[in-house]
């Protein structure tokens, strides 16, 4: 640690000149504890963060698996889910109706914060911002350590809720009070509830240590010749993501403190003129609309917090394997500055029919509908880049390309959602579900493994292979828009999420036959990401090794080599001449320059 | 003993195809296509040629979708602000739909058609401020007409309604189930003190208000006067609720602690839906689209639409809250002389 420590403030203050003590450390002999445990190299971090999202992505999705079981075949016995959740949660194997919300509950809340969140920034922020803006290491390896740590804890106690008797948090992912506020309302309130807002509480500690960490190296330790118009769009979206997470989820570290304070000490923040239990409770005065407020002036920006890193590593792909500078670099950094900043001021149009005023309703629909116009300036932008390009397909290519299109299938449902009065009728209905999850969910994913698949040879200095890698993304691919696109005819037809069954309206008696073909689609898309998972672990160990920079890409954590280590660069740090995108140049002999290579006489920068 | 030998064909089953794996790659390196390409371009092609083949699938799904669902789609809305949703809706719908038609064959056209090959050479292309003016322009001008479009429809939904023109009503919301009170002959409802919540005051009504007394609390099912005004309140006696009337194309929260309104003019009575949807069992519903506990899938009320004439009839059948209260003090002091 302290070693470490001082090898980073000695690079940092004597910037470029400053090597041959800096090389020394790097045969520093560090103990298993140093290396993969406490570690403080960002590349490892990255793979500590990659590695507990996967698990806990596999756990969300097999808790999806047995909702869907549900929602397919209502009130059949499956001897799996009495397996997995025992006779409490599914006697005679069929899912109890409160295991049911608690498992959509958990679904959510695993997918947003720990694979998306947790999982996609902290996995790829921190094995980039310093290998593709030439510095050593993050500014605080230490808190960046803490990041890591907090988010494994946090990751823990959320799992460990979904074993405790009453049942994991269950109120929805976004815990509106007082159901999730009252014991009495639903077991899953009591202890459930309690571990959920302290994994959340330790989550968001994670988070802004992380991303306080990434504003402060990509501000200050830029290599040389490094401005910020010649970083890589990844970075440039891991920088804005980090903004948003500073802005906003310290608000929901509020929310949630508020909610503790409701739950256990008597506040009345979001409780009032409740009668519940046979007893009418003294809370008055507060309003469970400002929780609603306060949560999603978190939770809006946090849809950008998970696309806009997945944007970012889809527009450097997308470059790369075009052969193509990607389109309009600066109208990209726009338009993410732009959803950046209007992510902030959209949060009301998830509250349309809450009572809220309907001219404040107005004004969300407005600034909403804004945000349709970086997000089409984004998709033609990538298509403009396809075009005329030479293009190679990696699985990693392929992802951006799924993502391309889901992020167009899912946004353009979002100008219905947003403009008020047609939110009406379609608020809270399947319709929502099937939005969010294609434009956020599967754009977001999609982005994840595209990373996951480019990187990997940075990440493992081994190759993973292909032709499972195609097997994964079609199949991947063509399950999400099976799984997902039907919902939108159920929604239209007024089925509220959230519903263990349908079975009650005969207005959605024919809905049977779509649910059973989703809930087909969705176990074929998970067995699928077996592939992927024996693809990622079979590859690091036996994985046909790489080499330096097998997708000829011009960004500088290409010119490290293959080994890890502590320091990223033997010797000088790279000085950088030119943008990331300078692929198919006319006059050069190769179809790449990377970004190291100075400008030729009489060259004009892009 | 199933599921030890279900754990050893899982495991077997990863270590053979590790070895597939492993005998498939060593046999590509002495075929000698396993070139210094990290990705080889009979690879590229193949990915290129499921590119159209995807996307016509995907249309085509879309396509069956819509055929074989479309009448399981919600009806014509049978309410007046429904039917404009429904409008804003489709013309929305047309917008959208061009846009993810067009985009998504550029998409797929576009890489189908520009695969990597041997003589090709990428066009560089950087920027280009017309092309970024004209796809930042055109959205937006789109996107005014969605925005005043859509706000007309919402100012007009929302904009404040004559109670007493009205039919005052208010659905309150518990854990799982729904009742509804009428403002009576007064059309005013009374006031409400949570506090108050009781056996026999189950909606928690202010008896010391004049205006509560002529209310009229129904459970089971509630009637509404087609043609007619019904400006609903909203309340919630203990979690979050949403009382969602699809047919109506209606929907709000309901809120403990606050009291939330809307209101719309249903224009088709449940007769007449019954012979517009051939389905003689054909009912209206209020659905809870507000997750609130274990049993919020089936927490429902029925509707019904009456002609003014019908309405009348039925609601005057009902008892008012005093009749109600005082019918139950009755007989609970029967049942205490006993």
């Amino acid at each position: 640690m302290s070693s470490h420590a001082h090898t980073m403030d000695h690079a940092d203050a004597h910037g470029h000149d400053d090597h041959g003590h800096d090389h020394s450390h790097d045969h520093h002999e560090q103990s298993f504890w140093t290396k993969y445990i406490f570690s403080t190299d960002h590349k490892m971090i990255s793979k500590q963060f990659l590695i507990t999202a996967i698990f806990m992505g596999i756990v969300a999705m097999m808790l999806s698996i047995f909702f869907r079981l549900q929602l397919a075949w209502p009130g059949q016995s499956f001897s799996m889910l009495e397996y997995f959740l025992g006779k409490k949660w599914a006697p005679n194997g069929v899912l109890d109706p409160n295991m049911y919300l608690a498992l959509v509950t958990i679904h959510g809340t695993i997918m947003v914060f720990f694979v998306l969140t947790g999982g996609l920034s902290g996995t790829f922020s921190n094995l980039l911002i310093p290998l593709q803006i030439g510095a050593r290491d993050m500014a605080s390896g230490f808190l960046n350590m803490l990041s890591f740590w907090f988010f494994a804890v946090s990751s823990v106690i959320m799992f460990y809720s979904m074993f405790i008797e009453t049942g994991p948090a269950s109120a929805g992912w976004t815990i509106y009070p007082p159901l999730s506020a009252l014991e009495e309302a639903m077991p899953g309130s009591g202890l459930g509830m309690t571990l959920w807002l302290v994994s959340m509480t330790l989550f968001v500690a994670g988070s802004l240590l992380g991303s306080i960490n990434y504003i402060v190296t990509v501000l200050n330790l830029r290599t040389k010749g490094m401005t910020m118009t010649r970083l890589p769009l990844t970075i440039w979206a891991f920088f804005v993501t980090a903004i948003l997470g500073v802005l906003s989820f310290p608000v929901l570290f509020a929310a949630v403190l508020l909610l503790i304070f409701d739950r256990s000490f008597g506040t009345s923040f979001y409780l009032s003129d409740i009668f519940i239990s046979g007893q009418a409770m003294e809370q008055t005065g507060g309003s469970p609309v400002l929780f609603q407020h306060l949560f999603w002036f978190l939770g809006h920006p946090e849809v950008y917090i998970v696309l806009l890193p997945a944007l970012g590593i889809t527009s450097e792909v997308i470059s790369t394997m075009s052969r193509k500078p990607i389109f309009g670099y600066r109208a990209m950094i726009g338009s993410i500055l732009a959803i950046g900043f209007l992510s902030f001021i959209v949060w009301g149009h998830h509250m349309f029919i809450t009572g809220m005023n309907p001219f404040l309703g107005s004004v969300f629909v407005f600034t909403t509908l804004l945000i349709a116009i970086p997000s089409a300036v984004k998709a033609f932008n990538y298509i403009t880049t396809l075009w005329k390009g030479n293009l190679k397909f990696s699985p990693a290519m392929l992802f951006a390309i799924g993502l391309v299109s889901t992020f167009v299938t899912g946004g353009v449902t979002g100008i219905i959602l947003a403009d008020s009065a047609l939110d009406i009728n379609v608020h809270d209905t399947y319709f929502v579900v099937a939005h969010f999850h294609i434009v956020m969910g599967a754009s977001a994913i999609f982005g994840m493994f595209c990373g996951v698949y480019h990187w990997f040879p940075r990440m493992f200095g081994r190759m993973m292979n292909n032709k499972l890698g195609y097997a994964h993304f079609w199949i991947t691919f063509i399950a999400v828009y099976g799984v997902f696109f039907p919902m939108h005819f159920i929604g239209l037809t007024g089925v509220p999420r959230r519903y263990y069954s349908n079975e009650a309206f005969a207005l959605f008696d024919n809905l049977q036959s779509i649910n059973i073909l989703i809930t087909v689609f969705a176990i074929i898309g998970a067995l699928a990401q077996g592939l992927f998972l024996f693809n990622f672990f079979y590859s690091m160990y036996r994985g046909k090794k790489s080499i330096q920079n097998p997708w000829e890409s011009n960004t500088l954590e290409w010119t490290a080599p293959v080994e890890h280590l502590h320091g990223n660069w033997p010797g000088e740090l790279p000085t950088v001449y030119r943008w990331p995108y300078d692929y198919s140049k006319p006059g050069k002999d190769v179809d790449f320059v990377p970004q190291t290579v100075p400008l030729s006489p009489g060259e004009e920068e892009h | 003993m199933i599921s030890l030998l279900t754990y050893v064909a899982i495991i077997l089953g990863i270590v053979a195809i590790a070895r597939l794996v492993k005998v498939y790659e060593l046999s590509a390196t002495l075929k000698g296509g396993d070139t210094e390409e990290a990705v080889s371009d009979s690879d590229t092609k193949f990915n290129a040629r499921l590119m159209l083949p995807f996307l016509i699938a995907f249309f085509g799904f879309c396509i069956y979708l819509v055929y074989s669902y479309k009448d399981n789609l919600l009806p014509e809305s049978a309410s007046e602000h429904g039917v404009e949703i429904d409008t804003l809706f489709n013309f929305n719908l047309i917008i959208i739909g061009i846009v993810f038609v067009a985009v998504n064959i550029l998409l797929f056209y576009f890489a189908f058609k520009y695969y990597s090959r041997k003589g090709l050479k990428a066009t560089y292309f950087a920027h280009s401020t017309k092309l970024e003016m004209i796809w930042t322009i055109v959205p937006a001008l789109f996107l005014a007409v969605i925005i005043i479009y859509g706000l007309a429809v919402w100012n007009k939904i929302t904009s404040p309604v004559d109670a007493n023109k009205a039919v005052v009503m208010e659905l309150f919301a518990e854990q799982f189930k729904w009742t509804a009170r009428y403002g009576g002959s007064d059309n005013v409802l009374g006031e409400s003190n949570y506090k108050l919540t009781a056996d026999m005051n189950p909606l928690a009504i202010d008896t010391t208000d004049k205006h509560a007394w002529d209310d009229k609390i129904v459970n089971g099912e509630f009637h509404i006067p087609v043609n007619k005004v019904v400006l609903m309140y909203f309340r919630s006696k203990d979690v979050i609720h949403s009382a969602y009337m699809p047919h109506f194309r209606a929907q709000m929260n309901c809120v403990p602690g606050m009291k939330t309104e809307f209101h719309f003019t249903p224009t088709i009575t449940t007769a007449q839906m019954r012979e517009k949807t051939k389905n003689p069992d054909f009912d209206y519903v209020l659905l809870c689209n507000k997750i609130c506990g274990a049993t919020h899938w089936n927490m429902q009320m029925k509707i019904v639409v009456d002609s003014e004439v019908d309405y009348k009839k039925w609601l005057a059948e009902q008892k008012t809250f005093k009749e109600k209260s005082m019918a139950q003090s009755n007989a609970e002091t029967k049942v205490a002389l006993n």
